[in-house]
């Protein structure tokens, strides 16, 4: 029997080597370089990352094709909270601001979309009044309202029924919660939010009980989107919203695939934002990565939606053969460990410190991926991409530095502080879905064994995250001392990326998201400060401090600036990244070079 | 010598009758297993997170989710109510239909309900019903080729017993045996569709065209197939070569029977009995969702479906599905104790 096996196992092994053979033989049929841009037409590397790429080149029409991996949490505009559906939702659905169809850093400023004008911002910012354009239609060419607009927004407070987006919009207008939403208004019109007025049906007033500085980039987001009464479904709203955009849903099926046409009554003239060049968009979802990033670079696909980066197998085939179609943008997604504080000896800032100084940064950087696929070196905790953000600039344990290989110690000399000088045991906590994630995991564990830190590493399933590590008694109770992570920016400010995240007010029994448990009155008082002032220069050195004091807690280990690597097809042109969505491509204005 | 029989008590000359109450019982036993199997299921989703302390609810919100919006979403799904509630709410809603209501917002799910996705927002029934007839074809197309295959070339291995034949076939079938699907359907993918081109191997439904769905078909199918086809050549192999030096064979050839005969209607007959008990077990579970096949050649069917609804504890999905498979199961099985009788005389239901 063992001779049987062995001699399988010799067979599976030899068949497996000339597998791999044959695929790295045929893969290298696949074309020549294209780095620079060829005769295949793509653009080059990184020509859309922060600068637009061959957009003289596009022609109007033909179908522009995505394929996804995974479908969107929702399509309701209401509920979606992944990041590309916020970047597809602007071909159906349009907001009073969205941000600028312009590369990197330009393209998270906002812009007028259904207003006429930015915000007359009145009472200390406590009041924003907006104007509709003339000529902002529906899909079956009725005229979209300040109503449509209201009862939109009002959706928000349905979260029994509509569960899913964010809920900055309702903490701004109505932070204790007094209106009930639309589906249990007693109002006649269902209009009875009183924090928004429509005085007439082309002017909308929203009365802040304070001043929040960032309400503009929350009234940008898709959950701010008109809905027309007559034609909310409610929960199964998301199987077919109805569009406001220039395109509108032909096709859905969960899981399957989504088809979007052309919306006839959309005029290009109420519409300064958007191109909408191709006459149909398809999205198709795939369940096998590696066949979707084949196809994707066999020129079946032209986008990934989902903007997630190639696959391992994919990368190294198209970083080899297709270079110029790729784009290598920083994601605005910080990956890292953050410390509960609640777990011991976490409570003791110089054992957090000793985690940080222990750890290998090049070999988690590696473990991600490296830096092409998983990121610059992680220095601190606020995206370059945000406002206020210094990227590797700031880095008060030199974790790109001196200290990148681990100082072994300097880690011992921090436990001595902490008063556990043979060092201490505890528990990474890891999503089993994430394969970067445990392999990060793996690598951080091996680190920190130098100094002394033994840890065990306990993978738990992702899509239980809420109830698991966001559930501060469960993380108290099974002493996760370490929990890998990631967070992206739900809006490009300090606000939309640190509040949940270090914020005491946000600390929650369930879904809570200040894994650290920061308790910072400093931290809460900054956020106060940011929130209440309208001028941009000061927002920015807020948000600098801020980033600065939870540097300085040592809460976390910052592992990678992420970034991604994706691929566009030789058939794309205007194509461009944006700071806006995560440094993916700003998708509503994306044209065919040959509509054929 | 070995007398293969149904399950059930002793032997008895059967008539019309004795298959029909036969039929019945058995039918009975699978409804009572189903149920067993639901109540199992539950459990496990239902009961079991909530022993671990995971909330489910809290997966169905947002990430800034307040609890008063986790609190309505667990009266929305009924995650509040006893779990033997929450399974009579299940059962009732297979007959008469079932209407989820809360915060103003009416569903309802119609008779057959099998649950209603919160995920998605569509009734469990229309989804299953839609990618059924996916895994159906993939199944029933890849049995057609493991069959003629897998069974043809055991039974040449076994008559050319040591021939060259033979052991190329069993060598053949023991690479089948080992590779895992993913890793032939990957190489599959690789060789005809991105290298050389042949077949374009994206899924096209039947409705819309068959030459496309043909396409798209073929090589999960070969892919699948392969991976039975080997085992059942060994399994035929070595039954056929048991049967063949049984007595009755002899006699048979003493007889002066035609050697065609001798193996196709006297040796093939036996040697088909634990096929049939194998493919019954095979063809259910497939029907179940050929989870790795479908992933791989992205195929939209059961397997994919229970696949997505587990990346995002979409429950509801998962235990459609799961119910589904436990029919196929069992129906698969109950044809095959019938079939028995068709193909072997020496067996009768009981």
């Amino acid at each position: 029997m063992t001779t049987q096996r062995t001699s399988g196992r010799r067979k599976q092994a030899l068949a497996a080597a000339a597998a791999v053979a044959g695929l790295l033989t045929l893969a290298a049929c696949g074309g020549g370089n294209d780095n620079g841009g060829s005769s295949s037409g793509a653009a080059g590397f990184d020509a859309a990352n922060n600068k637009v790429a061959q957009a003289d080149q596009v022609k109007k029409g033909g179908t522009l094709k995505f394929v996804s991996t995974q479908d969107a949490d929702f399509w309701d505009t209401t509920r979606g909270y992944y990041g590309f559906m916020w970047d597809f939702a602007r071909y159906y659905s349009r907001q009073l601001l969205t941000y600028k169809t312009a590369p990197g850093a330009e393209g998270a400023k906002l812009t007028p979309d259904l207003a006429t004008g930015m915000p007359e911002v009145a009472d200390g910012g406590k009041t924003y009044t907006f104007h509709l354009r003339d000529g902002i239609t529906w899909e079956d060419g009725k005229p979209i309202t300040s109503q449509d607009v209201k009862y939109g927004i009002e959706r928000v407070w349905a979260q029994d029924v509509l569960s899913g987006g964010p809920i900055y919009i309702q903490q701004m207008l109505d932070p204790n919660n007094t209106y009930k939403g639309p589906y249990k208004d007693t109002s006649k019109d269902k209009l009875g939010l009183k924090a928004i007025t429509t005085p007439d049906a082309k002017t909308i007033v929203f009365h802040l009980p304070k001043p929040n500085s960032d309400f503009e980039e929350v009234l940008a987001m898709v959950s701010a989107s008109p809905v027309r009464q007559d034609k909310d479904t409610k929960a199964k709203y998301t199987l077919h919203p109805f569009s406001s955009g220039p395109y509108k849903f032909q096709s859905y099926s969960p899981g399957k695939g989504l088809v979007l046409v052309r919306n006839t009554n959309w005029k290009a003239s109420s519409d300064p934002v958007r191109k909408a060049y191709p006459d149909k968009i398809t999205l198709d979802i795939s369940s096998n990565q590696n066949d979707s990033d084949q196809r994707l670079i066999n020129g079946d696909y032209d986008i990934d939606a989902s903007q997630t980066g190639l696959g391992p197998q994919a990368r190294q085939i198209a970083l080899k053969q297709h270079k110029g179609n790729l784009d290598n943008p920083v994601s605005g997604f910080i990956r890292y460990a953050v410390f509960p504080q609640t777990v011991k000896p976490f409570d003791n800032i110089h054992c957090r410190k000793a985690v940080i100084y222990a750890a290998d940064h090049v070999s988690i950087q590696t473990a991600r991926g490296g830096p092409i696929a998983g990121g610059d070196i992680g220095t601190n905790m606020l995206p370059p991409s945000v406002a206020g953000g210094e990227g590797q600039k700031y880095d008060p344990y030199q974790i790109a530095g001196a200290n990148k290989n681990g100082n072994v110690n300097l880690a011992k000399q921090e436990l001595k502080a902490c008063g556990k000088p043979n060092g201490f045991s505890t528990t990474i906590a890891v999503r089993n879905n994430k394969a970067q994630e445990v392999a990060t995991a793996t690598s951080l564990q091996a680190s920190l064994k130098k100094a002394g830190i033994n840890a065990d590493i306990y993978q738990y399933d992702g899509s239980q995250s809420s109830g698991i590590i966001g559930a501060p008694a469960n993380v108290a109770k099974k002493k996760l001392g370490i929990i890998i992570m990631g967070w992206g920016p739900d809006f490009p400010t300090v606000q939309g990326y640190g509040l949940p995240l270090w914020d005491s007010h946000y600390i929650l029994q369930s879904g809570n998201n200040n894994y650290a448990m920061i308790k910072d009155k400093t931290i809460d008082g900054l956020f106060d400060q940011y929130t209440a002032t309208q001028d941009e220069a000061q927002k920015t050195s807020i948000a600098t401090q801020i980033n600065h004091k939870v540097s300085e807690g040592a809460y976390y280990l910052p592992f990678t600036f992420e970034r991604l690597l994706n691929f566009r097809s030789s058939r794309v042109g205007n194509v461009y990244t944006s700071n806006a969505y995560s440094g993916y491509y700003d998708f509503v204005n994306l044209g065919l070079k040959s509509t054929k | 010598m070995g007398h293969r029989k149904t399950s059930g008590g002793p032997r008895s000359c059967g008539g019309p009758l004795a298959v029909l109450a036969y039929l019945i019982r058995r039918l009975f036993a699978a409804a009572v297993m189903l149920v067993v199997i639901i109540l199992v299921v539950f459990c496990i989703f239902f009961l079991v997170p909530k022993w671990a302390g995971v909330d489910i609810a809290s997966s169905f919100v947002g990430k800034q989710a307040d609890p008063a919006s986790v609190a309505a979403v667990r009266e929305k799904l009924g995650l509040s109510d006893p779990i033997f509630v929450q399974v009579w709410h299940f059962f009732k809603g297979i007959f008469v239909g079932r209407t989820y209501a809360a915060g103003g917002d009416v569903t309802h799910c119609a008779a057959p309900c099998f649950g209603y996705s919160f995920r998605t927002e569509q009734d469990v029934w229309p989804v299953l019903t839609d990618r059924f007839p996916v895994t159906l074809g993939l199944a029933l197309g890849a049995a057609v080729l493991w069959l003629v295959f897998g069974v043809a070339a055991g039974v040449l291995s076994a008559l050319k017993r040591g021939s060259l034949w033979d052991r190329g076939a069993m060598v053949i079938a023991l690479s089948g045996v080992s590779l895992p699907i993913y890793f032939t359907g990957l190489l599959s993918l690789a060789i005809f569709s991105y290298g050389l081109g042949w077949i374009d191997g994206k899924y096209v439904p039947l409705t819309d065209s068959f030459s496309g769905w043909l396409g798209g078909m073929i090589l999960p199918w070969v892919t699948l197939a392969f991976l039975y086809a080997a085992m059942y050549a060994r399994i035929t192999r070595a039954t056929m070569l048991e049967i063949l030096g049984e007595d009755y064979i002899r006699t048979a050839r003493a007889k002066g029977l035609k050697e065609q005969v001798v193996i196709g209607k006297h040796a093939m007959r036996s040697t088909m009995t634990p096929i049939l008990t194998m493919l019954g077990m095979d063809l259910g579970a497939l029907i179940g969702g050929a989870i790795l096949t479908e992933t791989t050649f992205s195929l939209p069917g059961l397997g994919q479906a229970v696949l997505n609804a587990i990346k995002t504890q979409d429950l509801p999905i998962i235990l459609g599905v799961t119910l589904i498979t436990s029919l196929a199961v069992l129906i698969a099985n109950l044809v095959v104790d019938v079939l028995y009788a068709v193909i072997d005389p020496r067996v009768r239901l009981t």
